[in-house]
């Protein structure tokens, strides 16, 4: 069996005092979907930030390709395309993707043109690059978002909420677009999300975690798991049952 | 319908709104049907909506107040209510509360149709819930020491912050390229260029005031010519740059703060990081170099506008002419007070540049957070202002400058 891309080691996190998660274990494998799910304020997207390298654990161990997860001062190693899509407002969409492009790589404006042009096309929004991100709709924002996670050649991609706040057209549509890359280019995705619909489409494999035990309370399939599981936390959600219910 | 008629009947509604607002005027029927002496019930009828909320409370109240003893169940009958509303019904349910904290049970009777399914939604739940223990105030001693403690992690994370800003700083020495120019000289133009018209103005008001303010002293002792004195020291070492390094601070420090503050909460920070950027060398150097750049600038045009202001006032009130001003002005200062202001001018927007900065990088919790921020940001840049500047008096008194 291949190395897993990324391998988390009983690890414990949280914000000041507060421990949210402790002795978490995982692996996410080469081209896998994997998903991180669970209620609210369970620590799906700070578990997220420690894996992209954001935050520093308490304790335990993050291996992402086998490095510890660190950012600052190195061309990144993976792509991320946060909840609000987090573009820079001061940039129109062909400078944000082009961005990283410029400061860590030595190609012409015109061959950076070129890659920003496809990489716009490949999340489809051909001809946007002059539009400033306040002119796109939440969806847009978003699809350039991945453009410019991907706009690296990144074969990891993180994700978070990317379903969040979009109406189910633009939600499918990004769905599609996460199918698309992880089939065709291989590109291994790590998402956040709580949308039903999103994790059993696009979802391999997924982690579910819980914010009174502050551990995994379910991993596998999510179609699997939907249907098999006996824990009554795990079944409310795939189900959309509440406790009493 | 005539006028009067129209006013009339205007204020006949309005009276009636007033009397429903003050819970003068039930529209609604409230009966006590008194059963054995441990049962009350209530028979509620009509039509119970957000108008008659003030009227209803009041019978609520009423009965609440009342001693009940040995009473054990109140049953609130809906049969005759035709309709009643999510906001009335919640006043209703807060009797219930109330009465089972009194260990009487209340239920609700009764109702059909619309009326019913308000009281399934509002009033289904049969236990009351636990209110929340009130915070209780922190007293006086208490304060001082979160305020305390609140300053001392500030202080903190200003050092820690002032720590990482020495290693970048070190790191972007050794690496001139990794500057972000196109941030600096974005600065240079948004803080120096656009600047300079409130500079002028601004500098030029203070010493025609200053002149002006001084000339009837002056005049007392035939001293009139040592105006250009006065205004050249005290603006060269003292106004101009401490003018300027305000105004800086009200327009560049406070859009410092809530760009990488707005930045911060919109995770553009995080996403800077992701792509390999530290937010020290990209965000804050660049406004640090392009403040402390164009500050001798600012510091210099405040000095000659200044001067310029009192010049004015020399020549139409003291009737000194220019030249003689300019001649008594060329003794009056030297070299090294213009230095020393601009030396401080630069500190000040150093200082400026670093805590503006500092707070938007420190920045959480939305809108609100921005604000709050961008607040913090002016007040301490004008407390280290005031206290670099009486350090820097008392240092260049030292070295005899």
């Amino acid at each position: 069996m291949s190395k897993p891309l990324i391998s988390v080691e009983s690890l414990r996190m949280g914000h000041g005092d507060t421990v949210l998660l402790d002795g978490v274990s995982f692996e996410v494998t080469r081209g896998d979907i994997f998903i991180i799910l669970g209620g609210s304020g369970c620590g799906k997207s700070t578990l997220l930030r420690h894996l992209i390298g954001l935050e520093v654990p308490m304790a335990g161990k993050i291996r992402v390709a086998g490095l510890a997860p660190r950012l600052e001062g190195k061309a990144p190693r993976y792509g991320v395309m946060f909840q609000s899509g987090a573009l820079f407002s001061s940039m129109s969409v062909g400078e944000n993707v082009a961005f990283a492009l410029q400061e860590w790589t030595h190609l012409p404006l015109d061959a950076v043109q070129a890659i920003v042009r496809a990489k716009l096309a490949l999340v489809g929004l051909e001809g946007a690059e002059d539009k400033l991100p306040a002119e796109l709709s939440g969806g847009m924002r978003k699809r350039a978002a991945i453009a410019r996670a991907m706009a690296f050649e990144p074969s990891l991609i993180f994700l978070d909420e990317p379903s969040a706040g979009l109406d189910p057209v633009s939600a499918v549509e990004l769905d599609e677009l996460i199918l698309a890359l992880n089939r065709n280019l291989g590109l291994t995705v790590v998402m956040v999300t709580h949308e039903l619909e999103s994790i059993f489409k696009v979802g391999k494999s997924c982690v579910m975690l819980d914010r009174q035990t502050r551990s995994i309370i379910a991993r596998g399939e999510p179609q699997r798991l939907r249907h098999d599981t006996d824990d009554p936390r795990v079944r409310g959600f795939f189900n959309r049952e509440t406790r009493g219910s | 319908m005539t006028d009067a008629e129209a006013l009339e009947r205007a204020s006949a509604r309005f009276d009636e709104r007033l009397s429903l607002v003050m819970g003068m005027l039930q529209r609604f029927s409230w009966r006590r049907v008194e059963g054995d002496a441990y049962a009350v019930r209530i028979e509620l009828g009509g039509s119970i909506a957000i108008d008659d909320a003030a009227a209803l409370w009041k019978r609520i109240s009423e009965l609440a107040a009342e001693d009940l003893e040995g009473v054990r169940t109140v049953t609130l009958d809906m049969t005759d209510v035709d309709r009643i509303d999510g906001a009335c019904m919640a006043l209703l349910g807060q009797l219930r509360s109330d009465l089972q904290a009194r260990h009487i049970t209340c239920e609700f009777a009764g109702g059909s149709g619309e009326a019913q399914r308000i009281v399934d939604l509002y009033g289904g739940r049969k236990k009351a819930r636990h209110r929340r223990a009130r915070r209780k105030p922190l007293s006086a001693v208490e304060q001082v020491g979160s305020a305390t403690l609140s300053v001392l992690a500030e202080v903190r994370q200003i050092l820690d912050f002032i720590g990482q800003l020495a290693a970048s700083t070190v790191a972007v020495i050794k690496h001139p390229k990794s500057l972000n120019l196109r941030d600096v000289t974005l600065t240079m133009e948004r803080a120096g260029a656009d600047a300079a018209p409130i500079v002028l103005l601004i500098n030029f008001l203070i010493g025609f005031v200053m002149a002006y303010q001084s000339s009837a002293q002056l005049k007392q002792f035939g001293a009139n010519v040592y105006v250009a004195d006065l205004v050249g020291v005290s603006i060269t070492r003292e106004l101009g740059p401490l003018m300027t390094a305000i105004i800086i601070c009200g327009r560049s420090g406070a859009a410092f703060t809530a760009e990488l503050g707005t930045m911060k909460v919109s995770e553009e920070v995080d996403a800077l990081r992701t792509l390999g950027f530290m937010p020290l060398p990209f965000l804050v150097i660049p406004r640090m170099v392009g403040l402390i750049l164009v500050a001798p600038v600012l510091v210099l045009l405040a000095d000659a506008i200044g001067i310029l202001g009192g010049l004015l006032v020399a020549a139409l009130t003291l009737e000194i002419t220019p030249t003689t001003f300019l001649i008594q002005l060329q003794s009056a200062i030297k070299a090294s007070d213009v230095i020393s202001g601009v030396l401080k001018g630069m500190a000040f927007c150093g200082t400026i540049a670093l805590i503006a900065c500092q707070q938007g990088l420190a920045t959480s919790g939305g809108a609100e957070g921005v604000g709050k921020r961008t607040t913090s940001a002016v007040v301490s840049i004008l407390f280290a202002l005031i206290v670099l500047d009486a350090v820097f008096t008392v240092a260049l008194g030292a070295f005899g400058l």
